[in-house]
């Protein structure tokens, strides 16, 4: 089977599990990348990458470190120009965007509710100050919020201007392990209340497994996309064989261009033993 | 008390409640060193004025915006940092308008009073350009202010949310380079500088939002203005340096205060 065919097979399983949805109405596209191509100097750092994020799904970017996850992500919002291929964004598409971290330089004094001010339209404020339960983080300066609360801020902030599209990037890295299943519940439940479409980045499939619709394999290329379940055997598939593929790809890593293959280390799960 | 002493107070006022807010996003924004940067390239322009026979103020003001946006043009290269830039610009200035200056073995200039001005000597009219000159800064500040705050606090964030980015922060550098040009010709460098940073600094451990730390630094430079005038009066010593010297006293007694609260 062709990759074409193999990728658009997995495509339609996954809307499958949502086919109601799917029939009813098509999901509005919110943004579209194609064939984007991004170079720093001599290093190609994102290869032929298509990419659609749609209204009431969750899209999510796997891939190891330096796999160009945060660089598709600016190139997406704007941030970064490609070297080649198109962004579509609809037109007057609002982004709520949560960046990885937030560093508050100690000399700027700054409140929670300072910093919540300066998004220019606010639209929603109430009602998110309620939802993300930082009522009482109000007065607190933003030098001295906790990870999980300065998360909470974060995501209020890209919420308050009642975007179309969140886009989020590694948004559970500072949480603790209990917070970053309630982050994802929380942006499922965004998603399913108001319709939002969600772009996010993560480092770790199982994470973000329960709260996302489609999943794109990202090392510098799409190695696979899908529905989350479909991408994990995928992933387990070569995580099986990866040992000596690793080996090979590390011989073509010096002339990385024909290097097609996915390093996605995918940590043992219960149905598959894989005995690394 | 005399009059010149009088036309000091309101000359160092009206400096002071301008440099507070301004000097605020020089410590937000870390550009403690781009009040040197502007003064060295100050000296280009008072070489430049006496070597092509325009007025001082206009070349000062044309060298210093200028070495402004030479330093935003430069950066867009992303290869240094402003630090690096800043100093070599600085120097690169400093030493052209020390070169130039040679050349015109005729003339006689006294840097001192350029660089380091006198407060003691300002006039009516150098009181009319401190005033209207802040007027002007403040203004165009508080149409900037809720863009450039945000783009200082996280910039990538502040351009999702189209925030123009480029703009406002071009406009705050040239707005900086600008009033320093304006000011230093009557206050001299050490004064402009000192009362960019260290009111701003020192108000920072009594304010919770931004606005407040920008209001009360303009206070702190007012009294400091005031308290290093009247001082310099009675003890008989030269009026820029000991207002400066009162200015670094509070930020000294302000690290006292917290420590003891604490």
């Amino acid at each position: 089977m062709s990759k074409i065919t193999e990728n658009w097979v997995i495509e339609v399983m996954g809307y499958w599990g949502r086919k109601d949805e799917f029939l009813n109405a098509p999901p509005l596209i919110l943004l579209e990348g194609y064939g984007l191509m991004v170079r720093f100097g001599h290093t190609v750092v994102l290869e032929k990458v298509d990419i659609v994020v749609q209204a009431g799904r969750v899209v999510t970017v796997i891939g190891p470190n330096g796999a160009g996850k945060t660089t598709l992500l600016r190139v997406l919002l704007g941030l970064t120009a490609a070297n080649s291929g198109v962004v579509r964004r609809r037109a007057g598409l609002r982004i709520g965007y949560v960046p990885q971290r937030l560093h508050v330089d100690p000399t700027l004094p700054l409140t929670v509710q300072r910093f919540l001010g300066l998004v220019p339209e606010r639209r929603l404020v109430g009602h998110v100050l309620e939802e993300l339960a930082i009522t009482r983080l109000l007065d607190k300066p933003m030098q001295r919020l906790s990870g999980g609360e300065m998360q909470r801020v974060l995501l209020a902030r890209a919420l308050l201007g009642d975007p179309d599209l969140l886009v989020l990037d590694e948004p559970a890295q500072s949480v603790d392990i209990g917070g970053q299943g309630e982050l994802y519940a929380l942006i499922g439940r965004l998603r399913d209340q108001h319709g939002y479409g969600v772009l996010l980045v993560s480092h770790d499939l199982h994470l973000v497994m329960g709260a996302t619709d489609h999943v794109i394999c990202l090392n510098r290329h799409v190695c696979c996309t899908g529905a989350p379940a479909l991408v994990r055997k995928n992933l387990e598939y070569i995580a099986l064989f990866g040992r000596e593929d690793r080996q090979e790809a590390s011989h073509r890593e010096k002339n990385f261009k024909s290097s097609r293959l996915c390093t996605q280390k995918v940590p043992p799960e219960g149905n598959g033993s894989i005995n690394g | 008390m005399d009059d010149f002493i009088l036309h000091a107070a309101i000359a160092g006022f009206g400096v002071s409640i301008a440099a507070g807010p301004l000097g605020a996003f020089v410590v937000w924004r870390r550009m403690a060193y781009f009040g040197n940067a502007v003064s060295h390239a100050a000296l280009l322009g008072v070489a430049i004025a006496l070597l092509f026979h325009v007025d001082i103020t206009t070349s000062v003001i044309g060298v210093c915006v200028g070495l402004a946006g030479l330093l935003l043009l430069l950066k867009r290269q992303n290869r240094l940092g402003d630090d690096t830039l800043l100093g070599i610009l600085a120097h690169g200035t400093l030493s052209l308008g020390m070169v130039i200056l040679s050349f015109l073995g005729t003339v006689r200039v006294d840097l001192m009073s350029y660089l380091f001005g006198d407060i003691l000597a300002v006039s009516s009219f150098d009181l009319a350009w401190i005033y209207i000159s802040g007027a002007l800064t403040l203004i165009v500040l508080r149409g900037i202010w809720q863009p450039l705050l945000s783009s200082t606090v996280h910039e990538e964030l502040a351009r999702v949310e189209g925030v123009p980015v480029l703009i406002v922060q071009s406009a705050y550098t040239l707005l900086l380079a600008f009033y320093i040009a304006v000011v230093m010709k009557v206050v001299g460098m050490l004064l402009i500088t000192a009362l960019l940073v260290v009111p701003a600094a020192t108000a920072r451990r009594f304010v919770r939002t931004p606005e407040t730390m920008a209001g009360l630094a303009a206070a702190i430079g007012a009294v400091a203005v005031t308290g290093g005038l009247g001082l310099s009066f009675v003890t008989d010593t030269p009026s820029g340096p000991t207002i400066v010297a009162v200015t670094i006293s509070l930020f000294g007694a302000s690290l006292l205060w917290r420590t003891r609260r604490e």
